[in-house]
């Protein structure tokens, strides 16, 4: 089997396998995978710029919330509908990571991680400070007449896990094609050593660049879509956790694998659950988890997977 | 009231701002200057200092100076020592690689905050003033007799106030002097200058970047004490302190302490000021934008030199 | 009409600090020459040849390159427009196999498909003589192995100027034969830059050499001619 038709066939299964779950699984379990599956599609968006091009953005929350915020302002204040509010969650989106792109990519390392840290802040307060648009911390609900897209009612759960199932495979695609493709191989060759890159004659800066905008663009699909699917948008999307959960889902499922970012969100999310069921503080996992891999596993569950069992996972 | 009357109140209220702020990010400053580790956590070190403030004055019976001032001594020294263990354990397992390091110790934030959340649990708690006179401040009008003295209502402040501003600058002299002339800073200021010459000259960079870390949150803690008498004590407390410390650090310059104090009064008086008269949102705005642009377009801070 | 000099400096000059580390510089060298730079250590010749492919700015003085003003341009628009560079201290992409460290070369100059990739790849790593399996990590080659795959990456590039920071340096004797063959294989077709400790390497690869002393031009000469100057001998022995 070719290198081509292998990774096409494992993934092309790991959508069937979720395909059929929908059939199979409970309520409970139903939901926690639709909502993974959209949050994944977000930890795939880091992982481009974390796992592949080694920048480490601290936030990356700033790009969901454009993403979500561009859907439900213009559908709640401007009436549009999913199909043009999504569109312009993500053009948002787009033109945010745009600039922050080429202001933050002046700098590197801690400065970067500051840099992005400090205008996801801003975004933060933005959207507290114009609190009579977007209801500041308390939100607004996207009301169940403008969730309506294509005919497909996206309150109902059933139609939820689909749309949510087409988006994770959207960004499946647009992940894997990017790592194979020559754009993304220079990515790595900036991860691995940026002075080479640019000395075979790459303009490090636009591929890093080209990495910031696909990365904050895909997180906003994912910040858009999340909203309308789950019919609600808050400033807690646009806070700081949001900019550290990705880190952690792509550091737990293992940066630099095309799956790891699923594998990570869904096992965190579980986590997260179970233990919000026992404690207010459920958040006290996010941390032990943060420490425990950055002490003992920093390749993640999949790069384990990759380095003791299949050595051709992309 | 007039806007003069004004001013002075947010000067005054600004002034215990920055004094604390100073504190709190002078400790992340000298742990970043000396280990270069830049430290999430430090927020939740200065919130582990208000806690322990509370926990330690209610043990206290009689007058609440007793506690306050066990609080001020035991506070920051319980802070300091679990810090100086999370270096042990944590931070110098991970060689201190950068990247590595900003993890972890954001892990280290949720687990201090949520373990804090599990035991001290979720209310704000007060921490009684060991004095507290209110001092009315006396403002000049011009009248029928010409200039005469009066006394607005609502411009006063309190003797404690007056005391943080003072211990603030007492704690932030001692500091500058312990490192400039003693032993112990001489080595600190050595390890700072060059990590590897240092531990060539047989100097206990381990140590060295123990004791710093734990002095870092142990200067937060000591802030924390000196405040929570004026805020409660909260589990959530120590997200703002963080943001601050960092904006005050990156604007005075990474890693030098009289930049960082410099910034500290500027953020901390225009933050008092600036909310006095525009929204607190606003100015939070604007200063986490400019933390960005300093980063972007002037990496060595605003009072710092550029590198040779 | 294309000028005889593919690249030329003027007054080109580098300080670190007070440290005048290239010393109004003036150096040209014709097309399809095997130049030789040498010089005693911190003689500037590093700093010099960073300056001309843009890995280190100029403080002063102008580079021309293939009839144009490069002084102002980036590091990755001269490597566009025919440079390539191997450096001293060993720099590849440790994580990543040597078909890529090479592939990566390769792509960035015009639209090849992938199978005439991996065609020039195998070109380039057999012209090294790297006998390697090409999907090995390039972290697991011996120093020297991983010169010779630096040097892959050079000539993979095919520039019109090459610049070779000490690439026999940690090379064993028979490998270093391999070396002076590849050069003179390329020697008129491509134009070479070569910065040798290696005395014998130079008197057998180069049409011409350069003499750098304390950043400035010491000598410039044939090589018979520079192997005889009393200067030259003297810079070396003093600083030995
Ligand atoms: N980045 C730098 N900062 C300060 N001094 C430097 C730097 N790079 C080189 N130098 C100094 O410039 C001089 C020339 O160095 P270099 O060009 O590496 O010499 P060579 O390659 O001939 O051995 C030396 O004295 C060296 O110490
Ligand atoms: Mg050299």
């Amino acid at each position: 089997m070719s290198a081509r038709s292998r990774t096409l066939a494992l993934h092309g299964a790991v959508v069937a396998a979720i395909l059929a779950l929908h059939f199979i699984l409970p309520d409970y379990h139903h939901g926690i995978l639709a909502r993974t599956m959209v949050l994944a599609v977000y930890a795939m968006a880091y992982n481009v710029m974390f796992g592949y091009t080694g920048l480490l953005s601290l936030g990356h929350a700033l790009f969901f919330a454009a993403g979500m915020y561009g859907m439900g302002l213009s559908s709640i204040h401007l009436g549009f509908s999913p199909g043009p509010a999504i569109v312009c969650g993500v053009a948002a989106a787009f033109a945010v990571s745009l600039i922050v792109g080429i202001l933050a990519l002046r700098t590197s390392g801690v400065a970067l991680m500051i840099v992005t840290l400090m205008f996801a802040q801003a975004g933060w307060y933005l959207v507290l400070y114009f609190g009579e648009y977007t209801r500041g911390d308390e939100g607004f609900v996207i009301p169940r007449a403008a969730r309506m897209l294509a005919g497909f009612d996206l309150a109902d759960a059933s139609n939820r896990y689909i749309a949510a199932l087409v988006l994770f495979a959207f960004g499946l695609v647009v992940t894997l094609k990017a790592v194979e493709s020559r754009f993304g191989r220079v990515l790595v060759a900036i991860r691995e050593n940026e002075e080479r890159a640019r000395m075979l004659g790459y303009d490090v800066f636009r591929y890093k660049l080209g990495a910031v905008v696909l990365s904050g663009t895909l997180s906003g699909l994912a910040g858009a879509c999340y909203g309308i699917l789950f019919g609600y948008v808050g400033a807690t999307f646009a806070s700081v956790q949001y900019s550290i959960l990705p880190l952690l889902w792509v550091l737990l499922g293992g940066a630099s694998t095309v799956l790891g970012p699923f594998v990570g969100t869904y096992f965190m999310t579980y986590l997260i659950d179970i233990s919000s069921a026992y404690t207010t503080a459920y958040m006290l996992v996010a941390g032990v988890v943060l420490v425990v891999l950055t002490l003992f596993a920093r390749q993640g569950i999949m790069g384990e997977v990759r380095r003791r069992l299949i050595p051709w996972l992309p | 009231m007039d806007f003069g009357p004004y001013l002075v109140l947010a000067v005054l209220e600004g002034s215990v701002q920055a004094a604390v702020l100073a504190l709190t990010a002078v400790g992340l400053s000298l742990v970043f200057g000396v280990m270069r580790v830049v430290n999430v956590a430090h927020g939740e070190f200065f919130m582990l200092g208000a806690v322990a403030a509370w926990a330690i004055a209610q043990s206290f019976a009689g007058h609440p100076a007793v506690g306050f001032i066990a609080a001020l001594v035991f506070a920051p020294l319980l802070v300091g020592l679990i810090a100086t263990g999370a270096d042990m354990v944590i931070l110098k397992r991970l060689g201190y690689d950068p990247e590595n390091t900003i993890v972890a110790t954001i892990g280290m934030l949720y687990i201090i905050q949520q373990l804090t959340l599990m035991t001290y649990g979720p209310d704000a708690r007060p921490v009684p003033p060991p004095f507290n006179t209110r001092l009315s401040i006396p403002w000049f009008e011009w009248g029928d007799g010409g200039l005469a003295l009066v006394w607005p209502w609502g411009l006063s402040t309190t003797s404690y106030k007056l005391a943080v501003i003072a211990a603030a600058a007492v704690i932030l002299v001692a500091l500058w002097l312990a490192i400039s002339r003693t032993r112990a800073g001489l080595i600190m200021r050595a390890t700072q200058q060059d990590r590897e010459m240092a531990q060539a000259f047989g100097m206990p960079v381990a140590w060295v970047n123990a004791l710093v870390f734990g002095l870092g949150a142990g200067l937060a803690a000591l802030a924390a004490v000196l405040i929570v008498p004026i805020q409660q004590a909260h589990y959530l407390m120590g997200e703002e302190p963080l943001l601050l410390s960092f904006i005050v650090v990156i604007i005075g310059g990474l890693g030098s302490l009289a930049g960082t104090v410099a910034a500290a009064i500027l953020i901390g008086m225009s933050d008092g000021i600036i909310s006095v008269f525009f929204s607190p949102t606003l100015a939070k705005i604007l200063s986490t934008l400019l933390v960005a642009m300093v980063l972007v377009f002037r990496p060595q801070g605003l009072f710092g030199h550029p590198p040779r | 009409m294309a000028a005889v000099n593919l690249l030329a400096t003027k007054g080109l000059t580098r300080t670190f600090g007070g440290l005048v580390a290239v010393d109004r510089v003036d150096f040209a060298v014709p097309r399809g020459q095997v130049r030789a730079l040498i010089g005693p250590n911190g003689a500037g010749k590093t700093t010099l040849v960073g300056m001309l492919c843009g890995r280190i700015a100029a403080t002063s003085g102008a580079i021309t390159f293939d009839g144009r003003d490069i002084t102002e341009l980036p590091a990755h628009r001269r490597i566009a427009m025919g440079m390539a560079y191997t450096f001293q201290v060993t720099s590849i992409f440790a994580r990543l196999s040597l078909r890529e460290n090479v592939a990566l070369a390769v792509r960035r100059c015009g639209r090849l498909d992938e199978r005439q990739v991996e065609r020039k790849v195998a070109e380039a790593l057999s012209r090294v003589r790297l006998t390697e399996p090409a999907d090995q990590m390039a972290g697991d080659l011996s120093y020297g192995h991983q010169r010779l795959l630096e040097i892959a990456m050079g000539i993979a590039q095919e520039p019109q100027l090459l610049i070779l920071d000490e690439p026999t340096q940690g090379l064993a004797d028979s490998e270093i034969e391999g070396f002076n063959a590849l050069i003179r294989s390329m020697a008129g077709a491509t134009t070479i830059v070569l910065i040798e400790h290696n005395m014998d390497v130079v008197m057998e690869t180069a049409d011409y050499i350069t003499v750098l002393n304390f950043g400035e031009i010491l000598a410039e000469g044939k090589p018979q001619a520079i192997r005889a100057d009393a200067a030259v001998q003297a810079a070396y022995l003093g600083s030995a």
